[in-house]
């Protein structure tokens, strides 16, 4: 079975659910109704033998509605073949059901899409930050946290302090110029 | 008329076993030569940390070789890799537990000033919580180069004067 046999699978056992569908570069994403997701996400593992979960990613879309995107890579180490499932988050919401029943891989990487963009799971056994500390006040991946960071304060515990960026971030450009054009330096594109 | 100098107390069985010192220049002579480094390797800068301890390079040659993961029989910490924010304190408490004397080398681009993590997870150098002694260059350094370090902080050490600084204070303090 390939991953057009499964999207197709889904489509028909869900095509109420399913709000986009795209093909690029030979890999399917469906984009599937938050509400749906863990029975989706479990039709797609018990029937369609989607048996490795690869990641989960959450991307901030600042200024499209819904604001958040939840990425799943899924992997069929039967079938050989991948398939993208995302779902939207809105902002006012960011309630998205934990699919760690199905993949216990997947606590790490809902952790991570917590404390990095802020997506809560809902029905996760665990779900602190993994990289930052406990109770630092920020989401340092989404669109509207400068790249400098900003300062906090957790008596004994940790701080942070915005870093000088000197004008920009260093940026290395891909040429044959003179070293000073290509190694990484402050270019002032931001 | 010449006066004849004699030596004021010539000893036939001591002679060419003693030498005259200063007993700052004595301390320092045996500080600076058994140095035992606290390993603080927190990034890549560990493994060439690691390379210096081994055979090739041989920290032993200057009586450094005695790496204790206990910071309280240590006299120096290598901050050797990047030192996040979730790290630094950890990092601070470590050398507070240090007993003193203690010294602090900085190895590398990121524990001497961030690197090139200009992020918000990155401490911009680890002089912002601790006297750093000696920074050193390169991302990482070689063993070499942690090894010239290591022989400048030697240098440094010779110049201390933590005798004469005790005398002064206690003399401060008797005169009050």
């Amino acid at each position: 079975m390939t991953s057009s046999n499964a999207v197709d699978k889904i489509e028909t056992k869900f095509q109420d659910h399913i709000l986009d569908k795209s093909f690029f570069r030979g890999e399917l994403s469906l984009t599937v109704d938050k509400l749906k997701l863990v029975e989706i996400m479990s039709y797609c593992k018990d029937e369609l033998l989607y048996d490795y979960l690869v990641d989960i990613t959450a991307i901030d879309n600042l200024g499209i509605d819904p604001r958040y995107e939840v990425v799943y890579e899924l992997y069929s180490y039967t079938n050989s073949c991948h398939l993208r499932i995302k779902v939207g988050v809105d902002e006012a919401d960011r309630e998205v059901s934990s699919v760690v029943d199905l993949w216990p891989t997947a606590n790490w990487h809902e952790r991570e899409a917590y404390d990095m963009v802020g997506i809560n799971f809902s029905g996760h056994p665990d779900l602190r930050r993994i990289l930052m500390w406990e109770g630092y006040p920020f989401y340092p991946l989404r669109k509207d946290f400068p790249l400098a960071g900003k300062a906090s304060e957790m008596p004994d515990v940790a701080f942070s302090e915005p870093v000088p960026l000197e004008g920009g971030p260093f940026v290395t450009c891909p040429s044959s110029d003179a070293t000073d054009k290509r190694e990484p330096r402050s270019r002032e594109i931001i | 008329m010449s006066k004849k100098i004699t030596p004021a107390a010539y000893d036939s069985k001591i002679e060419g076993n003693v030498t005259f010192t200063k007993l700052d220049t004595a301390i320092n002579w045996m500080r600076s030569n058994s140095l035992w480094p606290m390993p603080m390797g927190l990034a890549c800068c560990g493994i060439e940390l690691m390379a210096t301890g081994a055979s090739r390079f041989d920290i032993a040659r200057f009586g450094m070789e005695v790496m204790r993961f206990s910071p309280r029989q240590s006299d120096v910490m290598i901050v050797a890799g990047t030192v996040t924010y979730k790290m630094a304190l950890a990092v601070k408490r470590i050398y507070d537990q240090m007993a003193e004397p203690k010294w602090v080398i900085a190895m590398g681009a990121c524990a001497s000033s961030g690197g090139m993590y200009r992020s918000y997870a990155v401490l911009q150098g680890i002089d912002h919580l601790l006297p750093v002694d000696v920074y050193i260059s390169g991302c990482p350094p070689r063993p070499e180069a942690l090894l010239e370090g290591l022989m400048r902080l030697q240098k440094k050490i010779e110049t201390e004067e933590s005798v004469v600084e005790q005398k002064k204070e206690l003399l401060k303090e008797l005169s009050h």
